[in-house]
Formats: structure tokens, sequence, C-alpha cells
């Protein structure tokens, strides 16, 4: 795939454009068969589940979204509503939307290449197969009551109680006030932000002037977003903290 | 025996024509050629290059594509199908979805027992619903793939950086109108995957009760996004009759033309990308 950027291997005698009339048009019409007779196979085979009728007074416990919203919903456990429910999709989104305006590596336009574009290649598949794919299928399978943890072959037990013993950040490090903690997560996430972005424009300090400042601030801020997402996992599955930076209005 | 002995080259014959697949030329001659077909149809179609522009060019639903493309996105290796599967998933939502129409009412008192009546007594109801949830949840996948796909190729770079957008809009579409059918047969599963997931509305910044800054705006319970989503605190008979419109018309309109100008745009950019 390294040198697809050459011309495709031509075909001798072959013209390089077709009539849509008959080889698209019967490649449609073929893939709408099999479609269709996937479609209706599935679904004589399987019915759609229809549970008891509503009831507000009957939580069922475990409650779950949809599952493709389950990987958000597992990101619930890490981070308070406000930022998995509602910022960090909307976040997706707009940083979706950004992609064509902040990717300015002019290769890789129309052909599969993993050489030529690797960083993209790499953080695209990270955010949608692991933080997208993977949480929801751990979301579908693995939890159960009270959004525990249940491996296959375990039983959900709706009394399971796990210890929480979290703990914040500042208080890990021995910040015993409240403003003092305030203070100390703060700096952190701040400091983490400003001192990544200070790295990507020292590192990519060449490029600045034909990117533009405005792109790479916000790509760095996305990405920066996204591993934020990760650490605070590994924080909290690694080393039990809660929250870094608790403040009044809200907790991160 | 002796008289078997002349029908050996016969059947070695009717082989050869079956291998060399010249029996479904020689088919296809007694049938085109038969006095039925030839009182229904006055002319043959003759395969020539001006005859495979008309039929695309002079159809109105064919006249989406170009009349010409490259070879190479002809590969399924290249496009994996999947804006079209995604396409066609979505018109079988829309045709079985009409006829659920005739038989559902979106009222507390009725929803569930109109999901009763179509599974045990509409004739073939149980299969439209089935294909209804099934092409539905098959559209959220492969419109994923899809835009795997799209990035993979890196087709979203210019000059198709728009039609990338309007995708994004189009997944997020997607979703939501999946998430909008989800409350629809009022049971459990669906009351209290729509309570988990609008729950969150409350958590949004100044604008839900629960939110960051909320005091700053007043939002209370019943006074903020969530209670304008659902129509209420809780999701009760209000939020039903909302999903419902939101899920049959306003968001299947909004999509739809969505589709709309994502074709046009992918013809307007120059067709499907290639390396050039
Ligand atoms: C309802 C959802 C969608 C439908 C029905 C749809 C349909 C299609 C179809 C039929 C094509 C032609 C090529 C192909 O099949 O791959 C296409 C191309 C394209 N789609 Fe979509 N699409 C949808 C969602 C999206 C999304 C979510 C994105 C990206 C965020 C996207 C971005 C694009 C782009 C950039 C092209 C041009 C690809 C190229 O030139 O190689 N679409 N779409």
């Amino acid at each position: 795939m390294a040198e697809a950027a050459a011309p495709r291997k031509r075909v001798k005698g072959v013209p390089e454009k077709l009539h849509v009339w008959p080889y698209l048009v019967r490649l449609e019409f073929l893939c709408a068969i099999l479609t269709i007779v996937a479609l209706t196979v599935w679904s004589i085979v399987i019915d759609a589940p229809l549970e008891e009728a509503a009831n507000p007074t009957k939580t069922p416990n475990p409650s779950k979204a949809p599952w493709y919203f389950l990987g958000l919903q597992d990101v619930l456990v890490y981070f308070d509503p406000w930022f998995a429910g509602v910022v960090a999709p909307s976040l997706i989104i707009v940083g979706l939307m950004l992609i064509p305006y902040l990717d300015v590596n002019p290769k890789g336009n129309g052909y599969y290449t993993y050489h030529e574009r690797k960083a993209a290649i790499w953080i695209y598949c990270f955010g949608f197969l692991v933080l997208w794919i993977a949480l929801i299928i751990m979301g579908v399978f693995l939890r159960g009551p009270g959004w525990n943890l249940f491996m296959p072959w375990q039983y959900w037990d709706p009394h399971k109680v796990v210890a929480l013993v979290n703990v914040d950040l500042p208080y890990a490090f021995g910040v015993r006030t409240y403003n003092g903690a305030m203070l100390f997560g703060g700096a952190v996430v701040l400091g983490y932000f400003g001192v990544g972005t200070v790295i990507y424009f020292f590192m990519e300090r060449k490029a600045l002037k034909n990117v533009g400042f405005l792109r790479m601030f916000l790509k760095i801020e996305l990405f920066l977003v996204m591993m934020a997402i990760v650490i605070k996992i590994i924080l909290r599955l690694g080393f039990n903290i809660k929250y870094v930076w608790v403040t009044p209005w809200f907790n991160i | 025996m002796a008289n078997n002995s002349p029908q050996i080259p016969k059947v070695a014959e009717l082989m050869d024509k079956i291998k060399s697949g010249k029996i479904f030329s020689e088919i296809a001659k007694e049938i085109t050629e038969s006095q039925i077909w030839t009182s229904a149809f006055r002319h043959g179609y003759a395969d020539t290059p001006r005859n495979r522009v008309l039929q695309i060019a002079s159809n109105v639903w064919l006249h989406l594509h170009p009349v010409k493309i490259q070879r190479h996105a002809l590969r399924i290796k290249f496009t994996w199908c999947m804006g079209g599967i995604t396409f066609l998933l979505f018109l079988s939502t829309v045709v079985t979805g009409v006829i659920l129409m005739f038989y559902y009412r979106p009222v507390g008192e009725y929803a569930y027992y109109d999901m009763k009546y179509l599974q045990y007594d509409v004739p073939f109801g149980m299969l439209m619903r089935n294909m209804h949830r099934w092409a539905a949840h098959a559209m959220v996948i492969t419109v994923w793939l899809h835009m795997f796909r799209v990035f993979l190729t890196g087709s979203y770079k210019p000059p198709r950086e728009f039609n990338w957008v309007i995708g994004v809009f189009l997944v997020t579409f997607t979703l939501l109108l999946s998430f909008t059918g989800y409350l629809l047969p009022w049971d459990q599963l669906a009351m209290w995957a729509v309570t988990v997931g609008t729950n969150m509305a409350r958590a949004t910044p100044f604008l839900g009760n629960e939110g960051p800054f909320a005091e700053f705006i007043g939002a209370t319970p019943r006074y903020d996004v969530r209670a304008m989503l659902i129509g209420g605190s809780v999701v009760g008979p209000p939020a039903l009759l909302r999903f419902y419109v939101l899920h049959c018309i306003f968001i299947p309109l909004v999509a739809g033309a969505l589709m709309i100008v994502h074709f046009w745009r992918i013809r307007k950019d120059g067709g499907i990308s290639g390396p050039l």
C-alpha cells in the first residue's frame, strides 16, 4: 500500500471509466438483494424484544441506555453527567465535523494508506475502536446490576457490593483544605492542558506557519480532551481517584 | 441399446451448452422471441454506449448516478458498499415504519397494547416490527462502518470536507432516529433506556437543573431542557407523543433532506474519491 500514491496499475486495454449501467447498477442490485434477504431472514428468526408494559415505579437494575450509547454510559462511571452525557457527546460531534479542517495532510486523499498518515489513522482508530466500540461491547455484555463489572461466566448478583474507597486527587497528594484542594485540582487540570499545548506547539513549531495557530490549537485541545478521558479511567481503575478537580460548580 | 447411441452426442452437446453458459442466451432467446413477450415489448434493448448512458440519464431514480464511473469506485474493497446499504436500510425502515403506523397509537393507554396487537393479531405484524427494528439497528452499524471507510480512504479531504460535515449530521440523526424509536414500544426496556438517556439532559451546563451553573438560569426539574424535551419531569405519555412526532415526522424529514444533499454533493465534489 505504500506506493498507492503512484498511479494505480492500469490493466492494459481496459478503460479507466466504465458505464454505470450496467457495471455499477448491477452491483448495487446484487448488494440490495443480499441485504434484503439477510434482513428478512434475521427478522424471521429473531423477534424484537417486548418486555412488560412500562412501569414508572419499577426501575430495572441495571437500567441500560440503547446499546449504541453504552460507551457514553460507561464514561459516566468516571465523569459526572454534565461531562459524560452532554459535553463529551457535543465535543465528539464538533470534533468529528472539524476533522477535514484540522487534518491538512494532503496525502492519502482517496485511497487506503497507513504510512502516509499514521497519526490520523491511529487517533481515529483509537477513538472509534477503543473508546467507542470496545466500551459499547463492555457495556452490553459485562455491565450488570449496579453497573458493576461481571465476567460472562459470573452470576449477575444484584447485591454485589464493591467497596468505594475512592478519594480525590488533591487528597491523595495530602492537600486537606477545601480551597487548597480546589487550587491544586485546578492547577493539575489547567496545567495538563497548558503543558500539553506548549509541548505540541514546540514540537510542531516548524509547521506552525503552514498549518496556522487556530488549527493547531483546536487539534491539540481536542486530542488532549480525548486523552484526558483515558487518563481519568486509568486514575480511577488503577489509583482509586474520584475527582481531580472539585469546585462548588462542577467536578472533574 | 441401439436406440441409445444417437442420444449420447445430444447429452454431451447439452452439457457443453450448460458449461459454456450458452444455455442462458438460448433460453433468453426462446422467451424474448415468444409471442407473449413480443406482444408486450415492441423492441429490445440494444446494448450500445448511447443506450447505456440513456438508461441512467433518462431515469429519474437512476440519474442520481453519474453515467460513467472510475473503475476503482466499483470495487467493494474500496467503498465496502456501506453508504448504499445504509440508504437501503433507511428506506426499509420507512416502508415498514409506515405499515406499523397504521396500527400504532402513541398514547400512554394504547401504545403497549397496540404493540401486542401488532405482534399477535396483525398479519405479518411481527415480521414488520422485526424488520423495522433490525433494519434500524443495522443502519446504526453500517453508518459507523461507512464513516470508518470514508476516514480510512481520506475521502473527507478537499474538496469533500463539507460532505463529511453533512455526514456527521447524518450519523447524529441516525442515532436520534433510533433513540426516539426506542421509546415507542412503551415497555420497560423502552421507558428505562430513554429515562437513562434523557437524564443526561438534566446535567446540561446552564440549561439543566442539575448541571453546572444552573442557578444562573434558574433551571428547575420542571423547567429545564430535559422538561422541554420530554414534556414533563419524568418519561411519561407526553414524552411518548413527543418522541413519536420526532421519530415519524421531524427527524426522518431532516435526515432525508440531508441525504439528498449528501448524494448531490458526492457528484458535485467530483464523484467517489480516488487517487489522482
Ligand atoms: C444516513 C447516513 C448516510 C448515507 C445514507 C450515506 C450514503 C452515502 C453513499 C451512498 C455514498 C457513496 C459511496 C459509498 O457508498 O461509500 C457516500 C459517500 C460519502 N459519505 Fe456518506 N452516507 C451517510 C453518512 C455519512 C457519514 C456519517 C459520513 C461521515 C461523517 C459520510 C461521509 C461521506 C463522504 C465524505 C462520502 C464521499 C466518499 C468518497 O468520495 O469516497 N456519510 N455516502
